[in-house]
Parts: structure tokens; C-alpha cells; sequence
């Protein structure tokens, strides 16, 4: 029993206690640890991974990595083909996920997944207390102020700073008449045991129809119902709506092929002789329709499994209940409470032209956990931010080379910012990434000092173009720059209109 | 936290969606995404493009033209429309005056979901005509 007491973390004091030992807390851990700022990290599974231990379903990512991409691996740019690595601090825990792929796909398998969050644990050294649940939370003042306490499965911890990354799956049903009769999207069994069977799939999202995309060639009816028209991402331009991978059975839908799509609201679901009868109405109007089937999946989507956090007051809003948060995702309601990973999610930033960031994917929440680690460890734990200065003769190419190749900027459009500063006496400084949401209302940097600040966006249309805000005598403009077909972005027109805001602070523009 | 039905529930109270049948404010329900706003947060920002558009379910925002508050937002108003319609950034800041909870739908899905539900678009171009009217006056 020796490994036992060699568990690390202990119950105590920790300045900072992480929950969750999937890509979030992981990848907040290896950042705690680059920033010099002791924690804990407590899991209540008993190895990394997340819910990739154990999702999806039909285990293969939606995620991509391409093994072969425009730039080399060591190359901070090729994390802009590698949605699934973790960002490690050093080489060696770095672009773990290609070498770790068969080459079958480019979407690695769920245990490809697991193996690459496995391995940048090992490469990084991280440290979890495992088998540890987390119970319950409560608030206890102290002589400077408050700190939480938790009960856990193995004891009491108490911290000023709650990092949060649990995940958003804890299975989620409507309240449908009989909707207890359908087993949820958590439940479904092996696909071969659907042979020969009628399946109602509840849900439109990428769950329902990966479910049908399955049961394609074992299922002898298949109909997917909910009130609103199926999203393709194709047509959205972001991960919102259905991906390329799971369009199958609406392509077999509409060549009539027997799949049913349908846009409509369940009314109810009763067990009958033979099976079940479920009932729905047409969200277009007309008259209420009727399925006899042999099963129902409820394919309704996750909430987050928050415990008796919106107890302690933590805001939570929409279906999956995620928590209302900051632009540093810090709870919008509970000063101290922290999220990571896909919860990170909850914090929305500008969604400009309604193009949503990845936060809830891998290659978005990645680097939002290094902004909030790097937030933390600066107005927290007194760690100074690392400002590059610019020599004023490299400050447009500086800038160009960011906008053209920059992962973060590349994978969380409109969301994350690259923030120069052009103070007149120290000139420009590099002030690293921060939320566009903080930069533009002021609560990144300093807040009111003339900067620049970078972005990749998109509007829906299909266009990926940068923005440049300028932040001049505390007033922030907006300037977008032309798009480029081939998405090049460090050519001479780019320069150009780069160079024209940075004269307007009437600094050098170096060789613009 | 709210999920569909509930949704279905407190808009179906609201002006704009009251010729709707519950089918009808189910596929809102789905349609629009839920926000929420801390006290203090910026909705929409004076000169910023790509804004959306807002129907408050709970709480209260201020509209604010360079620094000055002109009017105030509360349960079934909606905000936002106006640069969506002209294609042209908001001309005011809207201000979470205290916790509000949105309904929210993106710029460029506003003019589909318009065109597909007639009935919204009449009652939306009725509340424009109240504000244009209330403009009038203060001209007058």
C-alpha cells in the first residue's frame, strides 16, 4: 500500500486547487507549474484523459491532426494544424498527438486521444491526486478575506482559487412526457445491436447524428427529430451545426433514401405493445405525426456537472447550464471560482457575426487555459507580466508575423488578442494574449494606454481576415484588413495597412 | 439557467413573439442561444462591428451614447436590430445594468429568421414605428 501514501496533494492548503484531470486541468497545471505557483490538482477518474476516456461514442475525434502540414512540427505555427496536443512548456511534452497516430485517419481514435493526454502528463511531469471526488463546497472567512473548502472523498482542501474543469458531461434530458422511456446518447449500446431496428434519435446536434451516421447500415428505420433545422458547420462556417463527418444520414434524408430528418417538437413518448409510440409536431405547422418504434435515444446534450457550486452562487444559464463568466473565466457571480477546458466555453467573448471561438474544443481551450494561468499568476500571486520590447524598426513585421502565423489568433477568432503596447517613453511592448472582450473594454494590460491589439476573425461568410484594434487616448477603433483568397497574411498589402494604424500613433513604422 | 421549455414560458408573454403558436416558440426557443451578462458587462459596443441581436428575458440595460445614458431596457425589449438591419455598427453602447439574461440571435441570421416568421417582423416593425413616433415628438 505504499503508492497509496505516495499520493500526491494531500488534504490542506493549496494557494490554488484544480478539479479535473482532463485536457483543462492538465493543461492548467502544466502552466501553474511554468509560473511558479504551487497547487493541487485533485480527479475523480484514476488516470488523464477526461471524457476521452470514454468518449466518442463511435471512438474517433471530430478533432483533427495533421501529420504532414505547410509547416514543420517544432514550428509554433503547425499547432494551427494540430487540434489535439496539449501545449507542452518544453520540447518534450510538445506535439505529442501525430506520432501517436496510425495514419488511418486524421481524426485520431478515442484511445489515440487518451494515449496523447496520457503521454503529455508523463512528458510533463504533472502531478493529480486521482481516485480523489470532490463532494462539496462551502466559503469560510479569514482574516484577509474568504477561502472555499472542500470535502472530498479523501479529505478537506482549502484554497483562495478554484480552477474548475470537470467537463460539460453529466447526460441532459428535456422534460418530455415519457422521455424516461429513451435511453440517453451515455447509454447507447454497440451499434450491431440496433440490427434490424426502429430508432427515433431526439436531437439535431453532432451527437444525434453521429448516432444515426452509426446505425446507418444496421438500423431498419431511423428518424431524427427536434424543433429546429439541422446546422451543417459546412454552411455555418464554425464547429456550430453538424459536421462534415456526420452529414451521412442527411444526405440518405433528402435523396429519400428512408432516413427521416424532421424539424419538429416531441410531444410525448409511450410505451406500447411492440414498442414505443412516440408523437411529434411539425415546428412548420400541420398535423401531429405518429412513429412506432423499438427505441428512443435522447441525443439532447450534456450539462456541467457543477455539484453544489450554484448553491455557493455561481450563475449558470442555457441548456447546458454552463457558469456565467469573465472575460478571465472567472465565475461572473462568485469572485475566485476559475474554468478551464471546455467550460471555458461558458465565457462567450464578442462572438462577432456569430461566429462562436472554440473554447470548447481542445485546440481553443488550450490556450485559454495559459491566459487564465498567466491572469492568475499577475494579479494574484504578484508573478510580473513578461513584456518583449519591439524595436520600433521590427514593430510592422512583428505584427504581420503574429497575424500570418499565430495559433491562439488562428484557432479562437475574435476571442484572443495579441496586445502590443506603444508607450511613448518605453516604447512597443509585446504584453502577450489577453480576451479581446478585456482588451476592448478595458480590462487587459493597463486599460487606457495606447496599444495595438491582433486578431484573426471571420463573419461567417467564409472569410478569414485579421483586425487590428487601435487604442488611442483611450478610444479603441476597429480596422479590418483585406481578405485574402489564399489566407495569406504577411504579404505587402498586409504590411502596408498594418503600417497606416501604427503611423497613426505617430510611431516609427519601421520598413512598412 | 434555463433550458427550452422554460424559455417557451417567458417568451411567450413577449410582444414580439405573441401571434406564435408553442411549436412556433419551440423552434425560437432552439433558434436563439442564451446569454448572460454580469452587472457592468458591455453587450453591444458604440462603433464595433458584428453585434447581434438581443431580446432580454430577465433584468435591465442601459443604452449608452458616447457616456450618456438614454434610455433604459427591461423583460420581452429587444435591442440590437437596428445595425443589423443597416449593415453598420451599433451607434450605442447597451450596458448590463444589473444581471440580465438574454435570448440572442447572430447578425446574419437575423434577416432568414425575420423573412421566416412574418408575423415577428410585423410586430417588430410596429415597435419601430412607437420609437420613431417617440422621436418625432421630441423633435416637435
Amino acid at each position: 500500500m505504499a503508492e497509496l501514501s505516495d499520493r500526491p496533494f494531500p488534504p490542506g492548503e493549496y494557494p490554488v486547487i484544480v478539479i479535473g484531470s482532463g485536457p483543462g486541468g492538465l493543461q492548467v497545471a502544466s502552466r501553474l507549474r511554468h509560473d511558479g505557483i504551487r497547487h493541487a490538482v485533485i480527479s475523480a477518474d484514476d488516470a488523464p484523459g477526461g471524457m476521452f476516456r470514454r468518449w466518442p461514442f463511435f471512438q474517433r475525434l471530430l478533432s483533427w491532426t495533421k501529420p504532414f502540414a505547410p509547416v514543420d512540427r517544432s514550428d509554433r505555427a503547425y499547432e494551427r494544424y494540430d487540434w489535439n496536443s496539449l501545449l507542452g512548456e518544453e520540447p518534450a511534452s510538445r506535439t505529442l498527438m501525430p506520432d501517436l497516430m496510425d495514419g488511418s485517419s486524421y481524426f485520431p481514435s478515442r484511445p489515440e486521444m487518451q494515449r496523447n493526454i496520457e503521454l503529455f502528463a508523463e512528458r510533463a511531469a504533472l502531478d493529480v491526486r486521482y481516485g480523489c471526488r470532490w463532494t462539496a463546497t462551502r466559503l469560510e472567512e479569514t482574516a484577509t478575506g474568504s477561502r472555499f473548502v472542500l470535502d472530498t472523498t479523501d479529505g478537506e482542501y482549502r484554497a483562495e482559487v478554484l480552477i474548475v474543469a470537470v467537463g460539460v458531461a453529466e447526460p441532459y434530458r428535456p422534460a418530455t412526457p415519457g422521455i424516461e422511456l429513451a435511453a440517453h446518447y451515455a447509454d447507447t449500446r454497440p451499434a450491431e445491436s440496433y440490427a434490424d431496428r426502429r430508432v427515433f434519435i431526439i436531437g439535431k446536434q453532432n451527437s444525434g447524428f453521429e448516432l444515426a451516421s452509426g446505425f446507418l447500415q444496421w438500423a431498419r428505420r431511423i428518424i431524427v427529430s427536434s424543433p429546429s433545422p439541422a446546422k451543417l458547420s459546412v454552411n455555418t462556417h464554425s464547429l456550430v451545426g453538424i459536421r462534415a463527418r456526420y452529414v451521412q444520414p442527411f444526405e440518405d434524408h433528402v435523396l429519400g433514401g428512408g432516413v427521416t430528418v424532421l424539424d419538429a417538437a416531441i410531444q410525448s413518448i409511450t410505451q406500447v405493445e411492440g414498442g414505443l409510440e412516440v408523437r411529434v409536431r411539425p415546428t412548420a405547422g400541420g398535423e401531429e405525426l405518429v412513429f412506432e418504434v423499438d427505441e428512443a435515444i435522447a441525443a439532447t446534450g450534456f450539462v456541467t456537472p457543477l455539484g453544489d457550486l450554484p448553491d455557493l452562487g455561481v450563475a449558470t444559464f442555457g441548456q447546458a447550464r454552463l457558469p456565467a463568466q469573465t472575460p478571465y473565466w472567472e465565475s461572473a457571480s462568485v469572485p475566485g471560482i476559475h474554468f478551464a477546458g471546455t467550460i471555458s466555453q461558458g465565457a462567450g467573448g464578442l462572438k462577432k457575426h456569430g461566429q462562436p471561438a472554440n473554447s470548447g474544443a481542445v485546440h481553443g481551450a488550450r490556450y485559454n487555459a495559459r491566459v487564465l494561468v498567466d491572469h492568475l499568476a499577475q494579479t494574484r500571486f504578484g508573478v510580473e507580466r513578461e513584456r518583449t520590447p519591439i524595436a520600433a524598426d521590427d514593430l510592422v513585421d512583428t505584427l504581420v508575423h503574429e497575424l500570418a502565423t499565430a495559433p491562439a489568433l488562428w484557432h479562437q477568432r475574435a476571442y484572443l488578442t495579441r496586445i502590443v503596447s506603444l508607450d511613448p517613453a518605453a516604447g512597443a511592448l509585446d504584453e502577450g494574449l489577453a480576451p479581446l472582450a478585456a482588451f476592448i473594454d478595458g480590462a487587459a494590460d493597463d486599460g487606457t494606454g495606447d496599444a495595438i491589439a491582433l486578431t484573426i476573425e471571420a463573419d461567417g461568410t467564409g472569410a478569414i481576415y485579421p483586425v487590428v484594434y487601435a487604442r488611442r487616448a483611450g478610444a479603441i477603433s476597429e480596422h479590418v484588413i483585406d481578405q485574402d483568397l489564399l489566407l495569406r497574411y504577411d504579404t505587402p498589402a498586409v504590411r502596408r495597412q498594418v503600417g497606416e494604424v501604427v503611423r497613426a500613433f505617430g510611431v516609427a513604422a519601421g520598413k512598412a | 439557467m434555463a433550458n427550452a421549455d422554460e424559455i417557451v414560458d417567458q417568451i411567450a408573454s413577449f410582444g414580439l413573439f405573441a401571434d406564435l403558436a408553442t411549436p412556433q416558440l419551440e423552434r425560437v426557443a432552439h433558434t436563439f442561444e442564451e446569454r448572460w451578462y454580469s452587472e457592468g458587462e458591455r453587450i453591444l459596443r458604440q462603433g464595433i462591428s458584428g453585434s447581434a441581436f438581443h431580446i432580454i428575458l430577465e433584468g435591465e440595460a442601459t443604452v449608452v451614447i458616447d457616456g450618456t445614458e438614454r434610455a433604459t431596457l427591461a423583460r420581452g425589449d429587444f435591442f440590437g436590430e437596428v445595425s443589423i438591419l443597416l449593415g453598420e455598427p451599433p451607434v450605442a453602447d447597451v450596458v448590463a445594468k444589473r444581471a440580465l439574461r438574454c435570448l440572442v440571435l447572430a447578425g446574419p441570421q437575423v434577416q432568414k429568421f425575420l423573412v421566416d416568421h412574418p408575423p415577428v417582423m410585423y410586430r417588430m416593425l410596429q415597435a419601430q414605428a412607437r420609437r420613431l413616433r417617440i422621436a418625432n415628438r421630441w423633435r416637435s
